[in-house]
């Protein structure tokens, strides 16, 4: 772990320590420290399992967008075999921050599509920290098409601060592209599974989010509006962005309890940035459960499902 | 009408300049500046008539002046669950929606009818702006799906006009989970093979226009109607740089081939009539005055729309008791 967020200080602190009287162990022979260090590593343990037990809605933004997290790139790379990244929205431009291509999932052709936010400096501004272009959306949109042609299901993992507040994005039709995303999904006639893996950053997460299944990690989040906006607007004050994030109701579980979420996926303790493999291999799980459930469906009762599993959302409010 | 917007008016500017108007009689027009009798605006479908700049309306007062004679008849829509989050910024949730209701005297920022324009069946929905800026929350969204559902019954093209600062952020997702709904929606009008028309007004943002407002199968905006997926001001923030003249706005979005037309308020209904019957296989409407269908009142239906107390400016009423005592008649007319 490189990175430690803000809430954890006090466990990097433990961690540190540990590490610096295994340092200086290494250098004097000596030494020897490894009772101690191991007891610093079971109170680091324990810090973390309590500090992940119960996250506040805040906290969980923060893990949702952990620079380390594992992103739709590393989900790509690990998920699948035969992945052919397939570039353009044949109009305007490829856009980065959205992947995409035909790839195989235990054996089986799948289109994938995915927001990308990048790993360092460099690749995400090539990624546009993951905030999509009408190009991104309308390439989504070509090969939702081309997978439902050839009868392939498609996989969308969702991970974007929100659609890119741009002048061409504007000029080029930001919302139209973003409509006829969510639009295209609820058209399919193959199944489609939409993975919230980090953060569902508004209607730039739901043109990919309109499938037959939403599944959410367990850290993730998905809001109408960031937490930090939502208290500029209504609280006048952007630093009341934890209570904003209480009130927003974001958390994967609460999306479970909307009927907006499927299932949770679980995370390693600590969350997927601290184990991204395991995180991946839950999530491979749960995509091989919800294809396995969908493959059965005719294409017209795929149609109808998603459509009608959309117009229940919020009627039965958090009880459902 | 002429002889006060050519003679009255200049000179009661010169009065009224430098001190209060009382605002039961006179609105100021913030484009140019000019003192409009509220009859006037009224009658002009609260456009005015110096400048031509498209105020906002209420969406009575727009089926008032669209749904001929006046006369419409709303659309049930199903209650949401209310405050379904609860929900609480500095203020709760349900004290905001109070406050609304009570301002504006309409239950929800989306208010859907059934009538005829040009002698021509419609469903039409209207998003009220003067309520919690028309924001998009479940009930919207079951307004949405109410009035695609009787057009589907009714066989009949659905009309929408937009106007909506975004997603109702006290709903949270379930706010957000709109787009897809009333996406659902348009699915269903769609394989009904019926038309789907949006009008878009001033303002129509965010999730709003990422959905429903971006999907017709004709575009049509309300000139200057400021129409983005982010507002202005956040892309200023974000590329640091300023934005040029008319960015955003409905010509700016014609101009980069997001819009069919952009159509004056008062010639809208024309043009609705005129490319709904073509859509429909009807033929053209018939232009002038047709007679009024029998035992219809036709001076009181012509009057309807617009109060007859000027000072007081409150049109809806008198729609209210247009709709009731006609709204057999009307159905009559409709079966001829
Ligand atoms: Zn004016």
């Amino acid at each position: 772990m490189a990175h430690y967020l803000e809430f954890e200080k006090p466990l990097a602190e433990i961690e540190g320590k540990a590490e610096e009287l295994r340092a200086m162990a290494r250098a004097n022979a000596e030494m020897d420290v490894e009772k101690e260090a191991a007891a610093l590593d079971k109170k680091a343990a324990d810090m973390l399992r309590d500090l992940y037990k119960n996250l506040t809605p805040w906290r969980k933004c923060q893990v949702a967008r952990h620079p380390e997290r594992p992103h739709c790139k590393d989900y790509i790379e690990a998920l699948f075999t035969d992945y052919t990244p397939l570039a353009g929205d044949r109009n305007f431009a490829d856009d980065h921050a959205v992947m995409g291509g035909l790839a195989r999932f235990n054996g089986a052709p799948v289109m994938v599509i995915g927001h990308e936010k990048g790993f360092d400096t460099q690749s995400r501004i090539e990624r546009n920290f993951g905030m999509a272009r009408p190009e991104g959306y309308r390439k989504a949109i070509r090969l939702m098409e081309l997978a439902d042609k050839f009868g392939i299901p498609v996989i969308a993992l969702v991970d974007t601060p929100g659609a890119y507040p741009g002048k061409g994005a504007e000029e080029r039709g930001q919302s139209e592209a973003i409509a006829r995303s969510t639009q295209k999904c609820l058209q399919l006639k193959v199944p489609m599974v939409s993975i919230i893996i980090g953060e569902g950053g508004s209607g730039g997460a739901v043109g990919f989010a309109a499938g037959n299944r939403v599944a959410m990690l367990e850290h993730s989040v998905y809001s109408v509006i960031s937490p930090e906006g939502c208290a500029s607007i209504l609280w006048k004050d952007a630093a009341k962005m934890r209570e904003a994030a209480e009130a927003l109701r974001l958390t994967a579980q609460d999306l479970l309890k909307l009927g907006v979420a499927d299932r949770v996926i679980s995370e390693p303790l600590g969350g997927a940035q601290r184990d991204p493999k395991a995180a991946i291999e839950a999530v491979s799980k749960a995509i091989e459960a919800m294809l396995k459930e969908l493959s059965k469906k005719k294409p017209d009762a795929l149609i109808k499902d998603r459509r009608q599993k959309f117009i229940d959302i919020g009627s039965k409010g958090l009880a459902a | 009408m002429n002889w006060i917007s050519n003679y009255v008016r200049p000179t009661i500017n010169s009065i009224f300049k430098r001190s209060d108007v009382p605002d039961n009689l006179w609105t100021k027009c913030p484009e140019c500046g000019t003192m409009l009798f509220h009859r006037e605006l009224s009658e002009n479908q609260q456009v005015c008539s110096n400048c031509d700049h498209h105020m906002n309306i209420t969406p009575r007062d727009r089926f008032a002046a669209l749904f001929d004679g006046g006369i419409f008849t709303e659309v049930k829509v199903k209650d949401p669950i209310s405050d379904p989050l609860q929900f609480r910024d500095q203020k709760k949730y349900p004290d905001r929606m109070r406050a609304a209701q009570k301002a504006t005297g309409e239950k929800e920022a989306m208010l859907v009818a059934e009538g005829e324009i040009g002698r021509t069946s419609i469903v039409a929905a209207a998003q009220d702006f003067s309520f919690m800026a028309g924001s998009m929350g479940m009930y919207v969204g079951n307004a949405f799906i109410a009035g695609v559902e009787r057009a589907i019954a009714k066989k009949c093209p659905f009309v929408m006009f937009s106007a909506a600062g975004g997603a109702r952020m006290q709903e949270g997702i379930l706010s957000l989970m709109q787009m897809p709904r009333t996406t659902v929606a348009i699915e269903m009008l769609r394989e009904a093979n019926l038309p789907y028309v949006v009008v878009l007004t001033h303002p129509t943002t965010g999730g709003v226009t990422a959905s429903y407002a971006m999907l017709g199968d004709v575009q049509i905006a309300e000139p200057n109607a400021l129409i983005c997926f982010a507002g202005p001001r956040v892309i200023e923030q974000t590329i640091r740089e300023k934005l040029p003249e008319g960015f955003q706005r409905a010509e700016y979005l014609l101009d980069h081939g997001m819009l069919d037309r952009v159509t004056d308020r008062r010639k809208m209904k024309d043009e609705l009539v005129t490319i709904l019957r073509m859509l429909g296989g009807l033929p053209p409407a018939v232009a002038g005055e047709l007679p009024p269908p029998a035992g219809l009142d036709t001076e009181f239906v012509e009057e309807a729309p617009v109060s007859k107390t000027p000072a007081t400016a409150a049109p809806k009423g008198a729609v209210a008791d247009s709709q009731k005592s006609a709204k057999p008649v009307a159905a009559a007319a409709a079966k001829k």
